[in-house]
């Protein structure tokens, strides 16, 4: 990972194949997601979008008998070689989850005790201030930075919890049904945050929403289960214009359309 | 699975498209029946009826705004809302060029028709089959015809050029029928504007059903050369 040998994609998978034990979740991805844009990854339920997604930050690592087969290169170099380490992988590459998950601490601290165990020796208040801008949250919680995250709206405790997420700088997040467990304000903010923040990071989003995908991404991943295997695979990549308005493949048209089952 | 609902709905649009481009054909093959005639109590009426085809049209557009607001067509369906959207705009027009026609009747009041017709009502015969074949494949999605069908447009437009030159020869032996002439060859390029958006509706066809947007060539272009040259 300290090869910054500059590529032309924030991340990029070769002959991926995901397993839970002897089971082959994920089977076969070659994907290139492209620096600062959103990716979104659609398909119907237990397709493997989350466990493709969960490789990427080697967050599959926590389930014990996972491995995976092939590569997910970031600059070059492969995430799960031996001598990389997983917890440099999660700083790097960061997650957003489908229900907000602050740490039972003040708002401040929510920002501040990640940023921390990760050596930031800088100005915390600074720091503090720029990420909840950034999460476009500033203004809402800068008289009450002191209370506890608990006592911020749903929305208000996702976008802590980017705002969390970005503190520490990472290149990429990786974000699973973000806006899921939203209103629909809520998750209009999110959709609206995520275009700001692609300026300054890659975004790979997993959604079961079409609509959200079709709206807030520059590129969609379609993926789909092999029927004998129960293997999930991409089965199209593409401009998310042209997924969602002229698709090649059949199964995504009719997933797109509705059709899908 | 199916989305019956939605399946029916689109079925129901695509029947009103039928129904709309036959009220369309029948106001033109009436308007240039009725010029034959010299009937302006016909002409009258097919002016009047317009406002159907008009009404119609809207309440097409506004069966596919629906959809496509309560049902977030993608991909086919998309493309299908999006044409057919235009596809009836086109057919307003079309039924416009009816009623253009139905106009030059009843200004023409009581004047005799400056000689018998016999190529326009050919080229009203050519307009409406057609739209009506056009918009049978624009219903099954038949690329194959609507690829075929815009190249029969040269006929109309030979039809036309032969009606232009007929009317200067007129014009040029006695320049007191040049009211007369005009009004017929007003009505010919009625006609040849009604085939000519006939290649729009195929063209629409082919993006619903392959989804690439192409221009089908014309060869107006080559008619308007062919004009400038022989002067």
């Amino acid at each position: 990972m300290q090869s910054e040998n500059n590529t032309q994609y924030a991340i990029e998978t070769r002959n991926l194949s995901i397993y839970y034990g002897k089971f082959e979740a994920v089977k076969d991805v070659e994907l290139k997601i492209e620096k600062q844009k959103i990716t979104a990854i659609i398909g119907p339920s237990g397709c493997g979008k989350s466990t493709l997604l969960r490789a990427f930050n080697r967050m599959n690592d926590f389930v014990v008998t996972s491995h995976v087969k092939g590569e997910i290169l970031m600059h070059g170099t492969n995430l799960y070689s031996k001598e990389i380490d997983p917890v440099e992988v999660r700083r790097r590459i960061g997650m957003v989850f489908q229900k907000p998950n602050p740490f039972p601490k003040s708002i401040y601290e929510n920002i501040a005790w990640g940023a921390r165990i990760n050596g930031f020796r800088g100005n915390m208040d600074d720091l503090v201030e720029e990420s909840l801008r950034g999460a476009a949250l500033w203004d809402e919680v800068k008289d009450k930075l002191k209370e506890s995250a608990y006592a911020l709206s749903g929305g208000q405790q996702q976008r802590l919890c980017i705002a969390r997420t970005i503190a520490i700088q990472p290149e990429i997040i990786l974000m699973d049904e973000p806006a899921s467990a939203l209103d629909p304000i809520s998750t209009l903010r999110i959709e609206e945050l995520m275009q700001e923040l692609k300026k300054n990071y890659t975004i790979i989003i997993v959604t079961h929403n079409m609509q959200q995908a079709a709206r807030v991404s520059d590129y969609t991943a379609m993926m789909m289960l092999y029927e004998e295997t129960r293997s999930g695979t991409v089965i199209e990549y593409d401009d998310t214009k042209k997924i969602f308005t002229n698709p090649k493949d059949k199964r995504t048209e009719d997933y797109v359309t509705g059709r899908f089952g | 699975m199916v989305r019956k609902t939605f399946e029916t709905e689109i079925q129901q649009v695509k029947d009103d498209v039928l129904i709309l481009g036959s009220m369309v054909e029948k106001a033109l093959l009436d308007s240039v029946e009725a010029l034959k005639k010299r009937d302006i109590k016909a002409a009258e009426k097919i002016f009047l009826e317009d406002r159907e085809i008009n009404k119609k049209r809207f309440e097409i557009e506004n069966h596919l705004m629906i959809l496509i607001a309560t049902q977030q067509p993608m991909a086919h369906d998309l493309r299908l809302l999006a044409s057919t959207m235009e596809i009836i705009s086109e057919l307003e027009r079309m039924g416009d060029y009816a009623k253009g026609i139905s106009n030059i009747n009843i200004r023409m009041g009581d004047a005799p028709l400056l000689k018998p017709l016999i190529d326009v009502p050919r080229m009203a015969q050519k307009g409406a089959d057609m739209l009506h074949r056009s918009l049978t494949a624009f219903v099954n999605e038949d690329v194959e015809t609507s690829k075929r069908l815009p190249v029969e447009d040269d006929e109309v437009d030979a039809l036309y050029n032969q009606i232009y030159r007929e009317l200067m020869t007129f014009i040029i032996a006695d320049p007191k029928v040049i009211e007369r002439a005009n009004w017929l060859l007003w009505v010919a390029h009625n006609l040849e504007r009604f085939a000519d958006r006939v290649t729009n509706i195929c063209e629409r066809t082919i993006f619903i059903a392959t989804g690439e947007m192409a221009e089908i060539k014309s060869t107006d272009d080559e008619f308007w050369k062919q004009q400038k040259q022989e002067k």
